[in-house]
């Protein structure tokens, strides 16, 4: 099940460098048309590698609160 | 959302200059969360810059910020220090702006064992400027002024940190975003002249012309080569061969200068 109520992409801010992708060990993002892109939240485990490395804070996880 | 960055950068200023998958971003990130992590109030920091693009990068965050001329950070930066010692002050700068054109005033800084913290942001090129050489680009890499390979030999950031008399010297990578952020911290933590060299990834300087075809590809890079200082005690030279190691390779205590200076010339007894 997912961990992650949402992905925030902020897409002004995003410069299609693929760093989020390469290293996301779940396939939850995807690039299309040179910007990341959400291709299945369910994948998600939250596990923040995308967000830490993203050198323009372009992709932000939101965590589920713990049921 | 594992952290807000928001509280330390200035507002409208992203997104930054840094071409995509620089990895100049992710040491802003490691370097906010580091303050945070210690408590440092924004308005007693001093971050200080030269020039080149690592040196853009105190114009991002909300301290008392100072982007002065290339390879005078350290320069500078021993001025506010000396000004006023109460303030927290970080230098930081390039691979050139610190150990070409900024060389003298790093050994220097080190000698003194003046309480700063230094950043040697280590891409290995001029980014800046269009990928010329630097001290630390590798044997046989391309640049724009080494268009059939680097001949020279190259500095090592960490042994002229060491040699020169810095106190606290330290290696990390762009790509250990945790173990950046400790080192950061442990070098704020000591007093003294505290050097911490961060190799970092310039895709479009040194990347694409060396045969790095993604900015990934640099992180992976970065992954495969750096190994933890305890586990390499434990290796042979041969498995090492290729490598650098990560994490605190120096730490002494000693008097540091301002102090002994103010003793010295009376001002303290
Ligand atoms: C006195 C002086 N000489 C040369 C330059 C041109 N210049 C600007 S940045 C730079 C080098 C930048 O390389 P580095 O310090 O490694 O930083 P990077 O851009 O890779 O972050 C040079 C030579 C300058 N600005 N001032
Ligand atoms: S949090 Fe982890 S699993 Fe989710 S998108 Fe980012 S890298 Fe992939
Ligand atoms: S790492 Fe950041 S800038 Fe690069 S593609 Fe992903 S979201 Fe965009
Ligand atoms: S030229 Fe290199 S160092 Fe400068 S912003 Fe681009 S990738 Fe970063």
């Amino acid at each position: 099940m997912a961990k992650a109520e949402r992905i925030e992409i902020i897409e002004k801010w995003c410069k299609g460098c693929e760093i989020c992708v390469e290293f996301c060990p779940t396939g939850a993002i995807e690039m299309r048309d040179f910007k990341v892109a959400v291709k299945d939240l369910e994948k998600c485990t939250a596990c923040m590698q995308c967000e830490l490395r993203c050198p323009d804070f372009a992709i932000v996880i939101y965590k589920k609160d713990k049921e | 959302m594992s952290y807000d960055y928001a509280k330390y950068l200035r507002k409208g200023k992203l997104p930054h200059i840094w071409c995509a998958g620089c990895t100049y971003g992710i040491i802003l990130k490691s370097l906010i969360r580091a303050i945070d992590g210690i408590g440092w109030a924004k308005d007693d920091i001093a971050l200080v810059s030269g020039i080149g693009c690592a040196s853009r990068l105190p114009g991002y965050v909300d301290f008392n910020t100072l982007h002065t001329t290339h390879g005078r950070s350290i320069g500078f930066a021993t001025g506010v220090k000396l000004a006023n010692p109460k303030l927290n002050v970080i230098a930081l700068g390039g691979d050139g702006d610190m150990t070409a054109i900024g060389g003298n005033h790093f050994i220097h800084a080190c000698r003194r064992n003046i309480d700063l913290t230094i950043f040697v942001f280590n891409n290995n090129i001029y980014g800046m400027t269009g990928a010329q050489y630097s001290p630390t680009t590798p044997k046989g890499a391309w640049a724009t002024t080494s268009p059939y390979g680097m001949a020279e030999n190259t500095f090592e950031i960490t042994s002229l940190a060491i040699g020169s008399g810095a106190s606290f010297v330290a290696r990390t990578t762009a790509y250990h975003v945790a173990h950046c952020e400790k080192m950061m911290k442990e070098a704020f933590q000591h007093k003294g002249t505290s050097v911490v060299e961060i190799i970092n990834a310039c895709p479009t300087g040194f990347g694409r012309k060396n045969k790095f075809k993604t900015p990934a590809s640099m992180l992976t890079w970065m992954k495969d080569s750096a190994v933890n200082i305890e586990r390499a005690k434990n290796m042979s030279p041969e498995e090492l061969v290729g490598k650098y190691t990560i994490g605190v390779l120096h730490k002494v205590d000693k008097p540091e200068y301002i102090e002994t200076y103010d003793t010295t010339v009376g001002l303290k007894k």
